[in-house]
């Protein structure tokens, strides 16, 4: 499984990326906000998971989110958002414009992998 | 400021301190903060915006500081830099974010939070614009003791 790790925050990335290495999953690709993950999803392609932070610079999570639906051939990436957004608004708006799965941070390794499918 | 409206701040430090670092933090007794006492070295503030403004403040000493960045990253962080102030705005975004959540379930008021920003400097304090009262909530943990200071004008 290869994952595009979406997050502005260094610290966040590290921490995904330790939880993600915990569950066997060490091809990892990782992105600074969502203009930089679109660049990353193109040059890394397949990617089958996208964990994406929401509340970012240059780039939100929604945005890139929402470009992403629009190209057929990102149809099979799985998109997860992975964010401190927690209101019930916030979780309906991420899945009707196209996210698999929601997050909210903080969270644990267990849930991760849970998400993943693993 | 109703001290309910800081109980969702209180809430998702412990959860957050919890989930991240697995340590157990103790809230003592809330208090109105009236002047810029209970300094810090190390303070991780983030804006709130929409139908009550003010501000979130993690605040704390330099030592704990690196440490809580050091267990966050699983690698040891001895200098003040970057990696500190990186992790002390994204541990202060993650209970902003969270108890926004809860102030709205709890009290009907739909915030915004701005990206964090972080603050260093010794003994430096947090002020806030006049008419915004702020509530400080000390908390000890086994890594040492901090504060969590919430502003917020409800209008």
């Amino acid at each position: 499984m290869k994952v595009l790790l979406v997050d502005d925050s260094n610290t966040m990335r590290r921490i995904q990326k330790n939880q993600l290495a915990g569950v066997g999953i060490g091809d990892v690709v990782e992105a600074v906000d969502g203009q930089d993950a679109m660049v990353k999803l193109q040059n890394f392609m397949p990617i089958d998971v996208v964990l994406l932070d929401w509340n970012m610079p240059v780039m939100d999570g929604m945005t890139f989110l929402k470009q992403v639906r629009t190209d057929d051939k990102y149809k099979d990436v799985k998109v997860i958002m992975c964010t401190s957004e927690s209101e019930k608004g916030k979780v309906l708006e991420a899945l009707k414009a196209g996210a698999n799965d929601y997050m909210v941070k903080p969270f644990t390794p267990e849930a991760l992998k849970k998400k993943l499918g693993l | 400021m109703d001290v309910a409206y800081v109980n969702p701040f209180i809430k998702s430090t412990i959860n957050a301190f919890k989930t991240m670092l697995d340590i157990e933090v103790t809230p003592g007794e809330p208090v109105l903060k009236k002047t810029s006492e209970h300094c810090y070295d190390v303070s991780g503030i983030i804006g709130l915006s929409g139908s009550a403004q003010g501000a979130i403040a993690l605040s704390f000493p330099k030592m704990m500081a690196l440490k809580i960045v050091s267990k966050l990253l699983e690698q040891e962080v001895k200098v003040v830099g970057p990696e500190l102030s990186d992790g002390i705005g994204e541990l202060t975004n993650i209970v902003a974010g969270s108890a926004k959540a809860e102030l709205a379930a709890a009290t009907n008021h739909t915030l915004s939070i701005s990206l964090p920003n972080v603050v260093v400097g010794k003994n430096h304090s947090v002020t806030r614009p006049s008419g915004i009262p702020g509530i400080l909530v000390p908390f000890s943990s086994p890594m040492g003791d901090f504060g969590m200071e919430v502003s917020l004008k409800t209008t």
